[in-house]
C-alpha cells in the first residue's frame, strides 16, 4: 500500500518535472544556451526555418527576465548550414548569470511569436563559483591576498590543516553573517558606506564567537585550533570575501559557495606550500636564501603553476 | 612608559631597523600584488601611512580610556574607520589611481603592520611619539614598495615612473602579477647578502 502511494509520489513528480521539457517539444526550439562567446546565444529549432525570416533581426525581441522594458540591441543573426541552428550575436556582452528571453515573431506559420527563456544551469554555476575561487582565482595564488599568514603558518603540514580548517568554518560563517547584513542593513537603508566597517566587525565577532563556543563545547578541538582563531582577523581573504559579494551582488548561495571555495583554497595552499617547506629543511640552500626568500621563490613557481587554471571551465 | 628614542630615531627606525615588508614580513599582499611600478607602490603607500598615523594619533590619545579586554576589537574599528576615510577620498578625487589598486585600499584594514604597531607601541606611548612611529612605519612601507615597484617596472618594462630609461624590456616577465613572488624573494636575500657580508667585515 505505501509502495504504492510512494510510486504514485514519484511518477507525479516525474511527470511534473518531465512536462516543460515535452511542451518544449511541440514548440519549434530544440534547444537554446549561451555561446562561446560572450555576446552570443545559439539557438537550434525542431525542424528547418526559413532563412529570409530567420535572419532579420527586427524579428527579435530580446530582454533580461528582471527588466523587460530594456531591449538588447541585436547585431546580426546567422542561420547555419543544416538551416536548424541559428547564432544570435548582440552588440554588447550579455550577462550569462541573469536568464534571458527571447522572442522570435513570426516563425511560425500561423505568424505567433515563439518565447523562450535562456538560461545556464543553476547548480552548474553555483559550481562555477566554487571551482573559481579555489583553482582558478584561488585567493593565494592568483589573487595574492592573504600572505602574512600563508607564510606564518606553512611550516609544518599540521599547522596548515589547522589553519585552513579553523580559517574555511570561520569564513563560511562570517560570509554568510556579512551578507545577510548587507541585503537587509546596508542596501535598504542606503549604508554602503559602512562597508568596510561593518564587515571587520562582524569578523571580529564571529572569531570571538567561535572561540567562546569552541572553548566551551569542544575543549580538544579548541585547544587543537584556539591557536589559529587570531590569525584569521589578519588575514586579508576574510575582508575580501564579503567585499568581493557585495560587490557582485551574490545570492545566499553564491556567497556561501564562493566562501567555501575561498576556505577550500587556502587550506590547499597551505597544504601543498607546507608539504614542499618541510622537505625543504632537509635541503641545502644558500644561507642568503634560507627562511622566508626560499618560501616566496617557492610560492612564486605555485602561483605559475596555478597560471595554468586560467581559462578552465567546466559549465 | 616613555621611549627613549628621539623623534629622528623613530622615523629612522620604521624605514630601516624595522621596515615593515623587508625585515617584519608584514602585509606581503600588496607588496606582491600591485607593487608592478613606481607610481602603483606610491599610491598605496600614501594611503597605508595615512591609515598609519591617523590610527596611531587616535589610539595613543584614547589609551587611557580603551578597556584592555576589548582593545583588539577597537583597534580594528579605528583602523577601519580611516580607511574608509582614505577608501572615500581616493574614490573622490583620483578615480584613475583608485580603480587600479582595486581591492587592496579597502584591504588596508587587515594589514597586520598596522595593527601591530597599535599595540606594540601607539597603546603605551605619547600621542607625540606615536606620530612620529606611524610617519616612520608608513615612510617605511611606502619606501619598501617603492623599491619594489622601482625593481619590476625597470626590469619588465624599462621605464620608471612611466619614463623610458632603458629603451628596451630586460624581463617582460616581471610585469605579471605574480613575478611580485620571485621579485620579494630575491630582495630578501639580497639584503641578507649585504647584512652577511656587512658582519664578516666587521669581524675581520
Amino acid at each position: 500500500m505505501i509502495n504504492h502511494t510512494i510510486r504514485r509520489i514519484l511518477l507525479s513528480l516525474v511527470l511534473a518535472l518531465a512536462l516543460p521539457v515535452l511542451a518544449q517539444a511541440q514548440e519549434l526550439i530544440a534547444a537554446k544556451s549561451f555561446g562561446k562567446a560572450a555576446n552570443e546565444i545559439v539557438v537550434t529549432f525542431a525542424g528547418t526555418v526559413e532563412r529570409a525570416k530567420v535572419e532579420d533581426p527586427a524579428n527579435y525581441r530580446i530582454y533580461e527576465e528582471k527588466d523587460p522594458d530594456i531591449q538588447l540591441a541585436l547585431e546580426s543573426v546567422v542561420l547555419a548550414e543544416d538551416e536548424k541552428t541559428a547564432t544570435l550575436t548582440f552588440k554588447e556582452p550579455l550577462n550569462p548569470r541573469l536568464p534571458h528571453v527571447v522572442s522570435i515573431n513570426r516563425l511560425a506559420e500561423s505568424g505567433a511569436a515563439a518565447t523562450f527563456t535562456v538560461m545556464k544551469p543553476y547548480l552548474g554555476y553555483l559550481f562555477s563559483i566554487l571551482i573559481g575561487a579555489l583553482l582558478i582565482n584561488n585567493f593565494v595564488f592568483t589573487k595574492y591576498l592573504g600572505l602574512c599568514v600563508f607564510f606564518g603558518t606553512s611550516k609544518r603540514k599540521d599547522t596548515a590543516k589547522g589553519m585552513g580548517l579553523t580559517f574555511t568554518m570561520v569564513i563560511v560563517v562570517s560570509a554568510i553573517m556579512s551578507w545577510f547584513f548587507y541585503q537587509f542593513i546596508l542596501k535598504p537603508y542606503g549604508l554602503n558606506f559602512l562597508q568596510i566597517v561593518v564587515f571587520i566587525g562582524l569578523v571580529s565577532l564571529t572569531v570571538q564567537a567561535v572561540d567562546t563556543v569552541l572553548r566551551k563545547v569542544n575543549p580538544v578541538l579548541f585547544n587543537a585550533f584556539g591557536v589559529y582563531l587570531v590569525l584569521v582577523i589578519a588575514n586579508c581573504v576574510i575582508i575580501a570575501v564579503p567585499l568581493i559579494l557585495a560587490d557582485n551582488e551574490y545570492n545566499f548561495w553564491e556567497s556561501f559557495m564562493l566562501a567555501l571555495g575561498a576556505g577550500g583554497g587556502f587550506l590547499l595552499a597551505l597544504y601543498l606550500m607546507s608539504s614542499v617547506r618541510e622537505r625543504m629543511e632537509l635541503a641545502n640552500i644558500p644561507p642568503t636564501f634560507k627562511g622566508v626568500p626560499i618560501a616566496f621563490i617557492v610560492a612564486g613557481q605555485f602561483a605559475l603553476a596555478f597560471l595554468g587554471f586560467s581559462g578552465l571551465s567546466l559549465f | 612608559m616613555a621611549t627613549d628614542k628621539t623623534n629622528l630615531q623613530l622615523v629612522v627606525n620604521g624605514i630601516l631597523n624595522e621596515n615593515p615588508i623587508f625585515r617584519l614580513v608584514l602585509s606581503m599582499c600588496p607588496a606582491v600584488g600591485i607593487s608592478t611600478t613606481v607610481m602603483n607602490g606610491f599610491m598605496l603607500g600614501i594611503a597605508v601611512f595615512f591609515v598609519q598615523v591617523c590610527s596611531s594619533c587616535t589610539i595613543a590619545l584614547f589609551k587611557n580610556v580603551i578597556h584592555p579586554r576589548i582593545r583588539i576589537p577597537t583597534y580594528t574599528l579605528t583602523i577601519a574607520t580611516w580607511v574608509t576615510v582614505i577608501d572615500m577620498i581616493l574614490a573622490a578625487y583620483l578615480p584613475e589611481a583608485y580603480a587600479r589598486m582595486g581591492i587592496f585600499i579597502k584591504l588596508i584594514v587587515a594589514f597586520a603592520i598596522i595593527t601591530m604597531r597599535l599595540e606594540m607601541f601607539a597603546s603605551k606611548e605619547s600621542v607625540t611619539a606615536s606620530f612620529w612611529d606611524g610617519i616612520g612605519m608608513g615612510l617605511g612601507f611606502m619606501f619598501g614598495m617603492m623599491a619594489l615597484g622601482f625593481v619590476r617596472e625597470l626590469l619588465g618594462m624599462g621605464t620608471i615612473l612611466g619614463y623610458d630609461v632603458l629603451g628596451f624590456k630586460p624581463l617582460l616577465f616581471f610585469v605579471l602579477p605574480l613575478a611580485g613572488f620571485f621579485c620579494v624573494g630575491l630582495m630578501m636575500a639580497f639584503f641578507n647578502y649585504i647584512e652577511i657580508v656587512y658582519k664578516r667585515a666587521r669581524r675581520a
